[in-house]
């Protein structure tokens, strides 16, 4: 426990651990100290001095973002003096400002008009001409508008220290002074558009975004990012139900601060103009769009001549469908069709892992842990948010970060001391480490004589969350290439595309339906296709990597396509089944075969089928 | 040769070289007393140096007025990090040209003074941060560490020579650390204050030139003798660098304490072409101005504080009857706009807002509450601005409103300017 020590606030007296800054104190007894540049989590530049204090017995008024807290010390932020340093400071980024609030697209969430608004003057006294400057595009994402910018750095910083990416810096100085991007006219990185959420104002806006909207026009709807196994929380802009925008702005999520430029950007995929809107029935070799009646009484029928005459039924489930969905067709699967050939696509070998019994670390413990250890995946492309709990893990309590390609590199020994030594662990692999491997990672964690957490790296929004809810082979059941080879009577895939990777081997069977937002491969091969609702058009809940069971809400309706549960749910009713709760799923459990875990390595710009339907990320990296 | 005529009036201390047959080589600086304090300070523990120092009452050259000895002391005695001396030879303060003389004469002195500091602290490299625009002098001071390497005064020590690239800011002393280390010329948060935390992160004495160049003579002669040269608490001599309309403008080396009216009259030969004094701006740009009523005063650091102004670094600008004050600070003030960093927002946009509006005051497109404006604008900037660039920007203004505001005034609505219709 750190010593504490008692200060007061306003006449408030304030307990807080040595060392706190006294903006924080402030913050914890309740009491606003009014700031741009201080930004917790990231170093302090005390270049606003909106957060000037009075303390007893200083000469001068205090930046209260740099000042620690002491016992027996005396601050004031009521008084006139304070009042008016702060009305002067306002007064002062106001004076090159360009009052063109009505038109910028920060209007309405700006911190510099809340922040006039509650501490500024009423009137301006600055007569003088403004700076001008043009606005600028740094890429195809981001647009930074000089005069705007109030130079708090905190894109410089969120760039640096949070992204570890350094693409911004200062140039030229004084009042001309501005942001500037690495490529010297734009800007050369990931495109994670960090700097423009971060900006307190509209001097770094999103290209996507810009003049399509006001703020107060928008529903605001958090929702997981639908594009890797992380579980972000984005936050989906949305009016006249279109998605406008993503951010991360209520920092509600797991997320924090955090998001990628696929989670920020990367939802258009949910209106791409090849998105299938009605049903399609294979009509002498091409297809056919037919209402969804039809279409699921097809299905329906085909499944019940099957289930007639004892044919063999293969189903394999996604990894962006919800848990929901997942376990409604787990159960369809067992209880209506008969079957135990149920598969997904394994990503990661989270099954042996589970099989070991050793602890789970969710994503916080990234960030908390006194050493990470990587072994296989390149965590800054694959996994960009546990990657970002890493480097804030280094950069505020100093862990020890290490990544080895595979196992081969531990087997020396080299690392056992130094990760020994640092307390506790957190070991994160992806599919370079998979059935006896995945042993032998968890005895070498073991021998290590600390607390170590595990995490199996799996690719997708879902991927955990389809092991979880039952979507593997039930005991002498066809595991998913099996199922694509064996020519079964009736395949059904939902929200998966099997067939994408090259060299599967396949055997088209008797019936095949597909659910699915898009003509995928595997859909083009199907005699109906399903179009179904994206993550973004539904509710529900989906697990992510680290096992935070995370809620899904809908942004926007879906305008054709329905939500895979409802397809289940009414093919169900077709078919005269009642799904019955089975609390006792069959359990995940390994198979001891690695050859069925392999993991797309998607990076930044690609996530499986949905990124390939997002022209933002086709536009970014270019 | 010398830039000025020396002044009998002069008690010269640190500049008792100048003009002596090639003053800055190393062999003329040992035939002057050169290295005898360093051979001294060898055999003084640091303990017993920096209480030299403390006895001489020198205090910072550079601007500020701290007292040097006690600077000295609060470097950590027993770090496990290396230390570094760092002189500030960013000589940008406007009036200021004191340090070059003392780099372009004497370098020498100062390497000694630098080296007695190192010792002091127990440093073992250091780094002179020349001002870009003083390239010329670099070759100077490099040629004689070098021959004070060859000559083995240097022992162990490494020292080097690092030059600005014209940033006013870069003598702020954590702005030089700062682009000393290859970064962008910005000051730092403090505390940690340098001595703690300065070059590197690493404990670091950082001094003016004029500074470090006292040290020989404190060393050599003892902290009481040069203390005796000025006034209590005011340690030693200093060099003034007496400019603007003067009959013999120069740096000159005076005891603390000597009366400024006597400066102008007997060192400087008095106001130029028999004109009044009407102002005078004591110690570099950045100090509030004195009207000529107010230069009966004694230049030491206590009694210009007393006066509302301060020593600061020994530019004493003297302006006559025909100097128009509201030109002058809005000159200035396009330094000070010009010089911002931009890291602050009431440095970045009050010195601008300044210049804008002083220049529109000058121009005699002003109103009435513009004067009044002015002085508000330099107020909020005063005390709340990261460094001392802003005080710095906002001090004379305030000063130059306040002792002149019938100039101002004159000025208002179109009005042309007085003086300078008067003395055209």
């Amino acid at each position: 426990m750190p010593e504490m020590v008692k200060l007061t606030i306003d006449g408030k007296e304030v307990k807080v651990p040595a060392g706190t800054l006294v903006i924080e104190a402030a913050r914890a007894a309740g009491i606003e100290i009014p700031a741009f540049c201080y930004y917790p989590g990231l170093s302090l530049q005390a270049a606003c001095r909106m957060c000037l204090v009075e303390v007893e017995r200083m000469p001068k008024l205090m930046t209260s973002c740099t000042l620690p807290a002491a016992e027996g010390m005396v601050v004031r932020t009521d008084t006139p003096v304070v009042a008016a340093a702060r009305k002067a400071m306002l007064e002062f980024v106001l004076t090159n400002h360009p009052l063109d609030c009505p038109v910028c697209d920060k209007g309405g969430e700006c911190e510099l008009q809340d922040m006039v608004f509650r501490y500024g003057a009423g009137e301006s006294r600055f007569d003088e001409d403004k700076l001008h400057m043009p606005e600028r595009q740094w890429s195809p994402v981001v647009y930074y508008d000089a005069p705007r910018c109030i130079l708090c750095y905190r894109c410089v910083r969120v760039c640096d220290e949070g992204m570890g990416v350094g693409a911004l810096g200062i140039v030229h100085r004084g009042v001309h002074a501005e942001i500037a991007p690495n490529g010297g006219d734009h800007l050369e990185c990931e495109q994670c558009g960090a700097c423009i959420d971060i900006c307190p104002v509209g001097a770094l806006t999103s290209g996507t975004y810009r003049y399509k909207t006001r703020p107060w026009e928008m529903t605001h709807v958090p929702t997981i990012c639908a594009h890797c196994a992380d579980g972000c929380t984005t936050t989906l802009g949305v009016r006249n139900n279109r998605i406008l925008r993503g951010n991360n702005r209520d920092r509600a999520g797991i997320n924090g601060e955090f998001l990628c430029v696929k989670g920020r950007f990367a939802f258009d995929f949910y209106d791409h103009p090849e998105r299938l809107t009605a049903p399609l029935v294979r009509v002498d070799g091409s297809f056919e769009a037919v209402d969804w009646p039809r279409a699921l009484d097809t299905v329906a029928a085909a499944f019940r001549e099957a289930l007639g005459r004892g044919g063999a039924f293969g189903v394999i489930g996604g990894s962006h469908t919800t848990n929901e969905e997942n376990r409604a067709l787990a159960r369809f699967a067992r209880q209506a069709l008969g079957t135990g050939n149920i598969d997904h696509h394994r990503t990661g070998d989270l099954a042996t892992l589970l099989e070991t019994g050793a602890p789970l670390a969710r994503a916080a413990d990234l960030y908390t842990a006194g050493a990470v250890l990587v072994v296989g995946a390149n965590l800054s492309a694959e996994h960009p948010f546990l990657a970002w709990q890493v480097r804030a893990n280094q950069r505020h309590h100093g862990a020890l970060v290490r990544r080895v390609a595979s196992l081969e590199e531990l087997r020396d020994g080299a690392l056992r001391g130094e990760l020994a030594a640092a307390g506790d662990l957190v070991v994160v692999f992806n599919d370079a480490v998979k059935g006896a491997g995945v042993r032998e990672l968890v005895e070498f964690g073991a021998g290590l004589g600390i607390p170590v957490k595990y995490v199996a790296l799996v690719d997708y929004a879902n991927s955990r969350g389809a092991l979880e809810a039952g979507l593997v082979p039930d005991a002498g059941g066809l595991a998913l290439p099996e199922m694509l080879a064996a020519g079964l009577d009736v395949l059904w895939v939902v929200g998966a595309n099997p067939l994408k990777k090259a060299g599967v081997e396949f055997r088209r069977p008797g019936f095949m339906v597909v659910q699915d937002l898009f003509l995928t491969e595997t859909a083009a091969a199907a005699d109906i296709v399903l179009p179904a609702a994206s993550a973004y058009e539904k509710d529900g809940t989906v697990t992510s990597v680290c096992g935070e069971v995370q809620r899904l809400r809908r942004a926007v309706r879906a305008m054709g396509p329905k939500t895979d549960l409802e397809i289940i749910d009414w093919l169900a009713h077709r078919m005269g089944v009642e799904l019955r709760c089975d609390n006792a799923a069959p359990p995940a459990r390994p198979d001891g075969r690695p050859d069925l875990v392999w993991s797309s390595r998607d990076g930044l710009f690609t996530s499986g089928t949905l990124g390939r339907y997002s022209k933002i990320l086709d536009a970014v990296k270019a | 040769m010398l830039y000025n005529e020396p002044s009998p009036l002069e008690v010269k201390v640190l500049t008792r070289r100048f003009g002596l047959p090639d003053s800055a080589s190393l062999q003329t600086y040992l035939a002057h007393d050169g290295y005898v304090a360093l051979r001294k300070a060898q055999e003084m523990s640091p303990e017993e140096i920096i209480e030299e120092v403390k006895r001489s009452n020198l205090r910072g050259r550079g601007g500020a007025g701290f007292p040097t000895g006690l600077k000295w002391s609060f470097v950590p005695r027993h770090s496990e990090k290396p230390k570094y001396v760092v002189v500030n030879a960013d000589e940008g303060e406007p009036g200021t040209c004191k340090d070059r003389l003392l780099m372009e004469y004497d370098p020498h002195q100062l390497i000694e003074g630098v080296l007695i500091a190192a010792r002091a602290v127990g440093a073992r490299a250091g780094y002179i941060y020349i001002r870009g625009e003083y390239r010329y002098l670099i070759e100077i001071v490099d040629r004689a560490i070098d021959e004070a390497r060859a000559g083995g005064y240097l022992g162990e020590f490494e020292l080097y020579t690092h030059t600005g690239a014209g940033a006013y800011e870069c003598g702020e002393e954590s702005a030089l650390l700062e682009s000393l280390e290859g970064k962008r010329g910005v000051p730092r948060i403090r505390p940690p204050f340098p001595a703690v935390a300065g070059a590197f992160g690493c404990p670091t004495v950082l001094n003016n030139v004029e500074t470090f160049s006292a040290v020989p003579a404190i060393i050599r002669d003892g902290g009481e003798a040069f203390a005796a040269l000025g006034t209590p608490k005011n340690g030693g001599t200093r060099l003034f660098c007496l400019s603007g309309h003067v009959n013999r403008p120069g740096v000159y080396e005076l005891p603390l304490g000597f009366n400024l009216l006597r400066m102008i009259e007997e060192v400087g030969g008095g106001v130029r072409g028999g004109r009044k004094l009407k102002a005078v701006i004591p110690g570099g740009s950045s100090c509030p101005v004195l009207k000529a009523d107010e230069c009966d005063i004694a230049m030491d650091y206590d009694s210009l504080a007393r006066a509302g102004s301060m020593l600061g670094s020994g530019g004493v600008i003297v302006m006559d009857e025909s100097t128009c004050m509201v030109r002058v600070a809005a000159r200035l003030m396009r330094f000070y706009a010009h010089e911002s960093c931009g890291w602050c927002i009431p440095c970045r946009e009050g010195t601008t807002w300044l210049r804008k509006l002083l220049a529109r005051i000058h121009e005699g497109a002003a109103r009435a509450r513009d004067i009044d404006l002015a002085g508000d604008v330099a107020r909020n900037m005063l005390g709340r601005t990261f460094c001392p660039l802003g005080d710095a920007a906002a001090m004379p203004t305030i000063a130059f409103v306040e002792k002149f505001r019938e100039e101002f005034e004159a000025h208002l609505e179109g009005q042309a300017c007085a003086c300078e219709v008067a003395h055209a």
